[in-house]
């Protein structure tokens, strides 16, 4: 055998030698585990404050259209929150397979009349999501929430596994989380909660319905229920809340089931302050805002004020 | 009309009810696309299960084990009437598992038993073919004493079940595994394209979300097995294994369609052979085997000579060197018994074993609205139409939680569904009534009507968070989905390590509230193994499986 010829026999197999060996040194890793990338960004979808008008709105009456009207004209109206091109997405309650008389998710003309007035305030798209807690299919269609928003000429979003990012929230409880990926991607957001008791946090409002961009198993967040919200509460800053207090549930919530256990309160509130709607909200159930652990938490912390009296408020009729 | 232009017929037919079938199974599935707000009961559309109540297997055993015909399964009379005057048309035109034997089987091969000589010996008839009748007589048996078994090998309850609980779920897991890789290459295009191929499927064929189901991977393999066999031997499982073939063989006994053959114009090239499906010797010189043929047709369509033709009344003198037809199936009396003791003494093994009665497992919670256990086996065919429809995923396929006997038959796993409170999905779609159809106030009860339960909670006090570990958690009561709740908390003091004193509420089930729904065991944040669980006691079809008196009584 000549050199060439040894050359020839063995350069394909020391050609696949190298490779196998370039292969393993290419991804050797000494740590044990791989860094996942996380979507950061910060959740504040607000908009500046205006000293000349209330922080909080309140209107009573018996067609919620016309409360929800009153009291978001009484706190600049629309036209403040929503500009022309920008993504819009609504955030009501839609946690429960439970129609509308039965009080446990937003009322849907609320929903709808929200949609209309985005899209007058020149929206360039409006989504309206929620992660349910039953099927969300069950739950967006007996709500009535996916025919009011699609009739109004929103885009109802139901999630779906695929669709949820992980998130950094940053809090001292809620660090790394799967978020529903509408929720990190509009220009505004509109909290539309509606007003119920729960056992643990004894009423779930405002803050508590941010809970529904959450993915995950989020009811591990119970353990430390008023940290979480509070942590929600300081990562996504809502651009409004509009808080349904037309039927209030003041037992057997979240979910409910029977009418008695609603009052019919005929009210709808408008705010750009999270904790002083849930205080005001809160008086439905017979409660303080000082009462309750994580709003009380969400005002130490400096996320809103207990006192909404002296922060801005205005009931209209 | 020429024979051509009635086999294309043949093959127009098997096309549009292979999609028919598939389309229906796609449809079992709860789309939200109706709209009314106030609804009191979400119903399919379509009559989904339509394809089921055709099958006349299903009907016969579930007549034989239940006593009667129920609803659209009388609709099995317009296959098995036309049959008794036709023979096996249902196979070669109608079965969608045929046809996709049948297509499988066509494939070119490129090896030497698939070709020529080989192909052609094959396609004569084979003493392995009694093995279907065989397995019908077993069923028949097994259906005597109440147990029905045929759903396990009926070609229409096999193809639902494969389709619904295995070919679609990990078609779902390959189309996500596809755009996320895509989308992982970071490379715009790809990625744009693979989720332009996952949007599709999706839109097309996939539900929702992902569904995962339990044990599947059997029925997985017994799908695959039995489309690889089509490589080996034509039609394989038609032929030779089929219980509704076979029981369509025996009622095609006085059927006046038949295959004539004149000897004097063929030249014995065989051709009608390599075509044949059936395997019921077409050629001349053999004797022509009506209970296996599937009138596919291809016999005479591949006939040169024009010697081979179907006909009513079809004229068959007996030769030496052709001789006649015959109506008859190939097996004995003998083996018809043993057959049919075989069924009946497997069904004496399943039910004097503990599996049954004495040493029934807590964990098989069956769907909603299920008749008592005997009854159910009696009925239930396992095509798995209230696993696919089952919105949250909840009902699944058993393996041997309810013994051999029940094997592929529904349970709710809680852990992965719950059983939403206001659906009656499975009962809508189930079609021989093992799973009643519940109205909304017979699922979820009212003033005069006690709901239907399907089990009770109970909690695991060593693992809840309040219970055993100082933790405040109230999930469980935040699901309870009745009204009032059945889980309700107490305000009670736990001492942590330290010894300090720390206020948790803690959950009790009301066992007379409970309706076994699994909400909380669902919802409960002990993710492996949940700290509340749900177990088949006090169940509404049961008499017996009751804890409380007072909840029994009512």
């Amino acid at each position: 055998m000549d050199r060439r010829d040894f050359l020839k026999k063995t350069g394909p197999a020391v050609a696949l030698a190298a490779v196998t060996g370039g292969t393993g040194l290419a991804f050797h890793n000494r740590e044990t585990a791989l860094h996942r990338s996380l979507f950061v960004k910060t959740a504040d979808f607000e908009v500046p404050p205006d000293p000349w008008l209330p922080v909080l709105t309140l209107a009573t009456n018996t067609d919620p259209v016309a409360a929800l009207n009153a009291a978001l004209d009484a706190i600049g109206g629309i036209g403040r929150f929503v500009h022309t091109g920008e993504r819009v997405v609504l955030k009501p309650n839609v946690g429960w397979d439970r129609t509308p008389a039965q009080g446990a998710n937003t009322h849907p003309a609320l929903v709808s009349e929200m949609v209309r007035l985005c899209l007058a305030a020149g929206a360039a798209r409006v989504i309206v999501a929620d992660v349910s807690c039953n099927d969300p299919r069950r739950s967006f269609l007996r709500s009535g929430i996916k025919e009011a928003g699609e009739t109004a000429g929103a885009s109802v979003m139901l999630p779906a596994p695929e669709d949820f990012v992980d998130v950094d929230l940053g809090g001292s409880v809620l660090t790394r989380w799967p978020v529903l990926k509408h929720f990190v991607q509009a220009d505004r957001l509109i909290n539309m909660p509606i007003v119920k008791q729960h056992s643990l946090t004894r009423c779930t409002i405002g803050m508590k319905n941010l809970y529904g961009i959450l993915g995950g198993r989020r009811n591990r967040l119970h353990q430390e229920i008023d940290q979480s919200i509070v942590d929600l509460a300081a990562f996504v800053r809502p651009t409004l809340t509009v808080v349904d207090a037309t039927r209030v549930m003041f037992r057997g919530g979240p979910q409910g089931g029977s009418l008695d256990n609603l009052s019919i309160e005929n009210t709808v509130m408008c705010s750009t302050d999270l904790v002083a709607a849930d205080a005001r909200a809160v008086e439905f159930l017979g409660l303080s805002g000082r009462q309750v652990g994580h709003i009380a938490l969400a005002a130490r912390s400096g996320l809103g004020s207990l006192d909404y009296r002296a922060a801005g408020y205005k009931e209209t009729v | 009309m020429n024979i051509q232009t009635v086999r294309n017929l043949r093959r127009t037919s098997q096309v549009v009810f292979f999609l028919i079938f598939l389309w229906l199974i796609l449809k079992t599935t709860f789309e939200v696309d109706l709209t009314p707000a106030e609804i009191s009961e979400i119903r399919l559309p379509y009559p989904v299960s339509i394809a089921l109540e055709l099958d006349p297997l299903a009907a016969l055993m579930t007549l034989l084990a239940g006593g009667t015909l129920y609803k659209g399964l009388l609709w099995s009379l317009a296959i098995l009437i036309p049959t008794i005057f036709l023979g096996r048309f249902f196979c070669g035109w109608v079965c969608p598992l045929g046809s996709l034997n049948h297509w499988i089987s066509g494939i070119r091969s490129e090896r030497a038993w698939r070709k020529g000589k080989r192909l052609l010996e094959s396609n004569r008839y084979k003493k392995y073919q009694r093995i279907k009748y065989y397995v019908l007589f077993f069923c028949l048996g097994a259906a005597l004493l109440g147990s029905l078994q045929a759903g396990l090998l009926d070609p229409l309850p096999l193809l639902a079940r494969s389709i619904g609980t295995a070919f679609l779920p990990a078609l779902h897991t390959a189309a996500l595994a596809l755009a996320a890789s895509a989308a992982d290459t970071g490379i715009g295009p790809v990625a744009a394209a693979g989720q332009g191929i996952y949007d599709l499927l999706a839109a097309t064929l996939l539900p929702y979300r992902q569904a995962h189901f339990h044990g599947v991977v059997f029925i997985g393999l017994l799908f695959v097995t039995i489309l690889l066999l089509n490589r080996v031997f034509t039609r394989f499982w038609c032929r030779g294994i089929c219980p509704l073939g076979a029981l369509l063989g025996v009622f095609s006994r006085f059927a006046i369609l038949g295959l004539e053959k004149d000897e004097e114009a063929c030249d014995s090239c065989n051709k009608c052979l390599l075509a044949c499906q059936g395997a019921d010797n077409p050629d001349v010189g053999s004797r022509w085997r009506q209970a296996e043929c599937h009138l596919c047709l291809n016999c005479q369509a591949a006939c040169p000579e024009g010697s081979l033709k179907f006909k009513f009344f079809p004229n068959q003198p007996d030769t030496k060197t052709n001789p006649a037809g015959t109506p008859k199936v190939d097996v004995t009396r003998r083996k018809v018994l043993a057959s049919l003791a075989g069924g009946l003494g497997a069904v004496l093994l399943f039910r004097s074993g503990d599996a049954h009665e004495v040493n029934r497992s807590p964990f098989v919670v069956r769907p909603p609205g299920s008749l008592p256990e005997d009854d159910f086996l009696g009925r239930c065919i396992r095509c798995g139409q209230c696993m696919r429809v089952c919105p949250n995923n909840a009902l699944h396929p058993t393996l041997l939680e309810s013994g051999l006997e029940g094997l592929w038959t529904p349970y709710l796993i809680a852990k992965i569904g719950y059983c939403e409170p206001t659906c009656t999905l499975c009962g809508q779609v189930c079609p021989t009534g093992a799973i009643g159809e519940l109205t909304l106030t017979q699922k979820v009860g009212d003033e005069e009507t006690q709901p239907d339960r399907i089990g009770t909670a109970f909690l695991d006090r060593g693992r809840c968070l309040p219970w055993a570990m100082a933790t405040p958690c109230i999930v469980c009561e935040e699901w309870c989905p009745t009204s009032p709740k059945a889980i309700y908390l107490m305000d009670e003091t736990a001492v942590d390590r330290l010894g300090n004193e720390v206020a948790v509420k803690r959950p009790h089930v009301d066992p007379a509230l409970c309706t076994g729904c699994g909400a909380c065991e669902y919802a409960c944040p002990v993710w492996d193994r949940k700290a509340i669980y749900i177990t088949s006691v006090g169940e509404s079809r049961s008499e017996t499986n009751q804890i409380l008196l007072e909840r029994q009584r009512a």
